[in-house]
């Protein structure tokens, strides 16, 4: 069953899951040489909530036809959700040193198609809501109660078709999916507020019929409270997390520079002293 | 004279008496592309509707496949190709997913709606997509029979529809046999004209006249644009010598070119290719555009004796 009441057990757990996952991210990117470790940095906090404790899922069926759904619709932040894969039980931890490698199980990219528990590919910006979408309408049509979580970038929803998707789910009352935006405020040439400015983002969704709750996405206790409370809304809902690009490593945070680029050898024994140190700050 | 009924109409009206018997899904813009607009009325529950947005209507499907619905999304082809051209790439056939798009109103025998609605390029970019299969009926008959055949079909595929009416090519008998050319008349084997979609009657119109001036051609319809029917190009280039190829799409990078891609490394011969000039569609009378465009009978038959004399 999908899981949304929590104990302080609970989050006391996920955070250390996260220290976890943040060090398999960067080790991953600095071994690939390339990738990109701010946005999986931001983002991490929500995927280990929603796989190590909210999402009804099976590792061991990857396809499983009631399982509830995630999109990383911001695939470049996809290293986050290899680690949470690998931890999880999907694929062997050790395959995350092949990232990005020829015949690699894990792309540049989400493939859904090479990697076990990747619901659907991405990494165009801007198209997951659509398919998240597609999946929600799916569980109404046949009677399933599975969930529907698309992860979107801030800069992401510069793009028009998130607009449709977000209309045309209101217009649907896909109450079964949930949109989460990882709202870190960098893109990858700067602020996004000065490379498009997206706010006022809550009234936005609102104004296109949907729920919205916010919270501190680098907060696992409010990542927490935020899915729980998001679940109870009787219409589509976002989740506006607000996070830090490159969080948990300073050296990295709310700097672009670090939007696609990976750690030399010693900046990422830096950055794991300081993940390992710190944990969710 | 032969019944008369749009490629795209035809389809459509199969797909709603299938419907009754098959479980499927249609996802639509808001067109009137092949009477598919009432589904939801008939079938509750199992039509989508996404308004005038056609990049959510596409990747909205991929998800809706990924879910194992088999999906119809039908709207004009002009935007299949290009307003949704990445979502079809990137969502649908990138990752395999069961959708059939019907793309309406194709090549310029679209005629009134003008250059903004005639798709011209759909075959070429939807034949650049790996993953992807193209069928294109000639005619209602095969339009029919097409839908049928669609149900059994796994994958990404397009099928290429037409807006105005035209005659039947085909009776009853006809079979549409997935990735096979039909082989539609033999009057000799002096050239053979590979035709795909509704030019075909003009094909079988030149070949009467070709054959009144003592030169025999033999007509495929190269319904299955991709994959192509290498075989039946492989045998019209060895038996005949000499291969015309029609269509109502831009020459550069449809039939024409994916026959000539295959002959060139393989059983390169002299080849004429009919279709689309290097120009977008226009209002007016279709047969009068085509006139212009050297796509009527008489261009075909005067391109064929052209080619003959390459022999």
């Amino acid at each position: 069953m999908t899981r949304y009441y929590y104990t302080e057990e609970d989050v006391l757990r996920l955070e250390k899951t996260a220290v976890q996952l943040r060090k398999d991210i960067l080790r991953m990117i600095a071994k690939a040489g390339a990738g990109h470790p701010g946005g999986s940095l931001s983002a991490v906090d929500m995927i280990t909530a929603l796989y190590f404790h909210v999402m009804n899922i099976d590792p061991k069926r990857p396809d499983w036809p009631d399982r509830d759904r995630f999109i990383l619709s911001k695939g470049h932040a996809c290293p986050a959700q290899y680690a949470a894969l690998a931890r999880r039980g999907y694929f062997d931890p050790a395959v995350l040193d092949t990232l990005r490698e020829y015949h690699s199980i894990l792309q540049g990219h989400p493939d859904m198609l090479k990697t076990p528990g990747i619901d659907f590919s991405t990494g165009s910006l801007g198209n997951g809501l659509s398919v998240g979408l597609g999946m929600a309408l799916s569980a109404k049509l046949h009677g399933q109660d599975f969930m529907t979580y698309v992860m979107l970038g801030d800069g992401e929803v510069q793009e028009g078709l998130v607009w449709e998707a977000a209309m045309a789910a209101a217009h649907h009352r896909a109450d079964n999916l949930i949109a989460i935006v990882d709202a870190n405020g960098v893109q990858i040439n700067g602020w996004v507020n000065d490379i498009m400015r997206i706010e006022p983002l809550a009234d936005k969704w609102r104004a296109f019929g949907w729920q919205v709750t916010e919270c501190a996405g680098n907060n696992m206790r409010e990542v927490l409270h935020a899915l729980h409370t998001a679940r109870t809304m009787r219409a589509p809902a976002v989740i506006i997390m607000r996070t830090a690009k490159g969080r948990g490593v300073s050296f990295m945070e709310d700097d672009s520079l670090w939007h696609g680029k990976a750690p030399s050898e010693e900046q990422l024994f830096a950055a794991l002293a300081e993940v390992e140190k710190g944990g969710i700050l | 004279m032969a019944k008369t009924l749009a490629t795209r109409m035809a389809f459509g009206k199969e797909l709603l008496e299938l419907a009754k018997t098959h479980d499927f899904v249609v996802c639509s813009a808001d067109t009137k592309t092949c009477g598919l607009e009432h589904f939801g009325e008939l079938f509750p529950g199992r039509e989508f509707t996404f308004g005038i947005a056609e990049q959510n209507l596409t990747a909205a499907s991929a998800g809706l496949a990924s879910c194992g619905n088999k999906v119809y999304l039908a709207t004009f082809a002009v935007f299949a190709s290009m307003r949704a051209c990445e979502q079809v790439r990137t969502f649908i056939c990138h990752t395999k997913q069961n959708v059939t798009i019907i793309g309406t109103h194709t090549g310029l025998q679209v005629g009134g709606d003008g250059a903004t609605h005639a798709a011209v390029e759909d075959v070429s970019i939807m034949r650049a997509f790996p993953n992807m299969t193209i069928w294109q009926p000639a005619d209602a008959v095969s339009a029919r029979k097409m839908a049928k055949a669609s149900l059994d079909f796994e994958g990404p595929l397009y099928i290429r529809l037409h807006r105005n009416p035209v005659p039947d090519v085909y009776d009853e008998t006809y079979r549409f046999i997935p990735g096979k050319a039909t082989l539609v008349k033999e009057t000799g084997r002096d050239l053979t004209i590979i035709s795909s979609g509704i030019l075909l009657a003009k094909a079988i119109a030149a070949a009467e006249a070709l054959k009144a001036q003592g030169a025999g051609v033999r007509i495929l319809d190269m319904s299955t644009i991709k994959p192509l029917d290498t075989d039946a190009v492989e045998a019209a280039a060895r038996e005949t010598g000499v291969i015309l190829t029609l269509e109502d799409a831009t020459v550069k990078g449809g039939l024409g070119s994916a026959v000539a891609e295959y002959a060139v490394s393989h059983c390169p011969v002299p080849m004429e290719l009919v279709g689309i000039p290097d120009r977008f569609g226009e209002s007016g009378d279709p047969e009068l555009i085509y006139r212009d465009c050297g796509m009527d009978e008489e261009a075909v038959a005067r391109r064929a004796l052209e080619l003959l004399a390459r022999k």
